[in-house]
């Protein structure tokens, strides 16, 4: 009798994951050719990151911004607003440039849920930012440095009457919502509830259902993206995202002075508020994973790169709670799929810390032979590519790059090549070359 | 904060001491502001016009920057985020700065940048002021690009290339 998923052990949920992902429910391919093409890129990512097999080539991954739009001739206003638009330009950018797998098309939008709900933590093309620009995140102290008590001790309620007031114009009236968490019998319950029959409360709930119905059409989009891709021979390498706990309350809570001041003046609460978050964070992952049968799970990493944290405030701060989003995954059989933004020299030797084949790195700016050297046998290494080369550089200093990467950090398998930072409005020329000649170079005989 | 500057060039300190040195000296300076009689005038060692280019908002790193400068005894003009080319054009020729600082975070500034160095050619100041660039994704490739004399990885680069370009050091 098959086991139940709770009897497995981490890794074979993890290979669950994986027989999931090499084998998408409900998807009908497209050709042999397609359907061979999906399993071939499905193994050849897997061996990287398990670092039991050597894959046949180089995996090679792009995860653009806006590229695809400016590719297609529009603007990321047009793909904010259209998502057939957005669907048509992501596909083709995909289909025309044929890397190994895909990220979804969720970047771009949907754009009537931000303007429905008055949204104040981002700029927008057309919102403070022009047509041909891309969204950009305004940031301040959504969280005040006297709220981490209402904070630790109820982040739901904190999220629902503080936060999304501030973040999210119209439900500014959400201020006024009761604590559900004290209903309890017959007496009094009528009361409790008596601020949702206030006009200001129905109004926000109104352009709330709103906000909800334009989220899910826009999903209905990224759903039938990520079948037609799939059908087409490539999968999908994100089946969600996760954040670590410093940059949650750092990029969108506190801000970047906020934390940092925190760190010295309250770095009791500061740790008390990480702790609180990490459940949700980590459910937020698992979950996403198993919905979609896919063990790849993104994390972007933001202010623990080299020059915001000392090493003692990164092993404090940064890491503890990073290292329990990412154990909590891998638990589940989930890959935690870390996106260094930012340098990541000076923090090699502390990541290092980690079950083996469980996770990918992927690094913006890093001494790529120190990176491998440092997770040779522990994790897959992967990116790199820097932005400059790919925008004002040549195909060959592309292909000088990929060359340098695939002979330090490709050896012995273990590396996926890929962009280290989003990328927008590039030359196409780069991008081809980087993927073409990683194809053509990164073959292991 | 010239110690803390300094301690920032050797690797010693890092965002965070410099951020909460700011806001400990933001602190003070409230305090002590309100005593003083009347503003000490001091001698700057020189004027730099600072901003985020056209297109870009970012803040974090031009606002480092700024304070750095500040501390270290310029003149700063901040003309703040999403710079047009022009409003930079109109602030050295009122300020008559010598140092132009073009900060941007996303790669799209690359061109915002260039059009800024342009913009200044074009007034006829380029031979007047000594242009750097900062920012995430700026490199020496970058700098050639948008025309630029000079990018700088961190604030106090550009601090010892503002000394530099003034005869302060």
């Amino acid at each position: 009798m098959e086991k139940q998923w709770e009897e497995l052990s981490s890794d074979e949920k993890q290979e669950a994951l994986f027989q999931r992902w090499l084998s998408p429910e409900g998807v009908e391919f497209a050709s042999p050719e397609a359907e061979k093409l999906y399993k071939e890129r499905v193994t050849r990512i897997k061996d990287a990151i398990q670092l039991k097999k050597l894959p046949d080539r180089v995996p090679v991954l792009l995860i653009p911004s806006f590229f695809p739009a400016f590719y297609a001739g529009m603007t990321p206003l047009e793909v904010m607003y259209d998502s057939e638009k957005a669907n048509m330009a992501w596909e083709k950018f995909y289909l025309d440039i044929q890397p190994d797998g895909h990220f979804g098309c969720v970047a771009p939008g949907p754009g009537r849920f931000f303007d429905i709900l008055d949204y104040k933590l981002y700029k927008w093309p057309g919102h403070g930012v022009s047509p041909e620009h891309t969204y950009q995140c305004l940031e301040g102290e959504y969280m005040k440095a006297d709220e981490y008590d209402a904070f630790i001790q109820d982040p739901s309620y904190f999220f629902t009457t503080t936060y999304l007031p501030r973040i999210f114009g119209a439900l500014e009236p959400f201020k006024m919502l009761p604590n559900l968490t004290v209903v309890a019998e017959m007496y009094g319950a009528g009361g409790t509830f008596i601020p949702y029959g206030l006009p200001e409360v129905q109004a926000a709930y109104k352009a709330l259902l709103e906000a909800g119905s334009e989220a899910l059409k826009w999903g209905g989009y990224c759903a039938a993206f990520n079948k037609e891709m799939a059908e087409s021979g490539f999968p999908a390498c994100q089946a969600g995202f996760t954040k670590a706990p410093f940059d949650t309350l750092g990029d969108t809570l506190r801000g970047t002075k906020g934390i940092m001041v925190d760190m010295y003046r309250q770095p009791g609460k500061l740790l008390q508020a990480m702790e609180a978050i990490t459940p949700f964070w980590i459910k937020k992952g698992i979950s996403e994973a198993i919905g979609a049968g896919n063990p790849l799970i993104f994390i972007p990493l933001h202010k623990g790169a080299d020059g915001f944290l000392s090493d003692e405030q990164f092993k404090t701060f940064y890491w503890p709670y990073l290292k329990k989003i990412i154990l909590g995954l891998v638990d589940e059989g989930v890959v935690p799929f870390c996106w260094a933004e930012g340098g990541y020299n000076t923090r090699l030797e502390v990541i290092r810390d980690l079950p083996k084949g469980k996770t990918i790195w992927l690094f913006d700016i890093v001494d790529i032979a120190k990176a491998k050297e440092a997770l040779d046998g522990i994790a897959c290494v992967s990116g790199t590519m820097p932005m400059d080369l790919l925008t004002i550089g040549r195909p060959q200093d592309v292909k000088d790059h990929v060359k340098k990467c695939i002979d330090t950090a490709g050896k012995g398998g273990g590396y996926i090549m890929a962009n280290g930072a989003f990328f927008d409005d590039v030359k196409p020329e780069n991008v081809r070359a980087m993927v073409d000649f990683t194809k053509e170079y990164g073959v292991y005989k | 904060m010239e110690i803390v500057g300094k301690r920032f060039a050797d690797s010693e300190y890092f965002i965070s001491e410099l951020m909460y040195s700011g806001e400990i000296l933001r602190g003070i300076t409230d305090m002590v502001k309100p005593r003083l009689a009347e503003e000490t005038d001091f001698k700057r060692l020189g004027k730099v016009v600072m901003g985020t280019v056209a297109g870009d908002i970012h803040d974090i790193g031009k606002n480092i920057v700024v304070f750095m400068l500040d501390v270290n005894g310029f003149e700063v003009y901040d003309l703040g985020v999403d710079v047009p080319a022009q409003k930079f054009v109109d602030k050295i020729k009122e300020s008559g700065a010598p140092i132009v600082g073009l900060s941007g975070f996303l790669t799209l500034a690359y061109d915002s940048m260039k059009q800024t160095v342009e913009a200044i050619k074009n007034a006829g100041l380029r031979d007047k002021v000594k242009v750097m660039i900062g920012g995430g994704q700026i490199t020496e490739q970058v700098m050639k690009y948008t025309g630029a004399d000079a990018y700088g990885k961190d604030a106090m680069v550009g601090v010892s290339l503002a000394k530099k370009w003034t005869g302060a050091e």
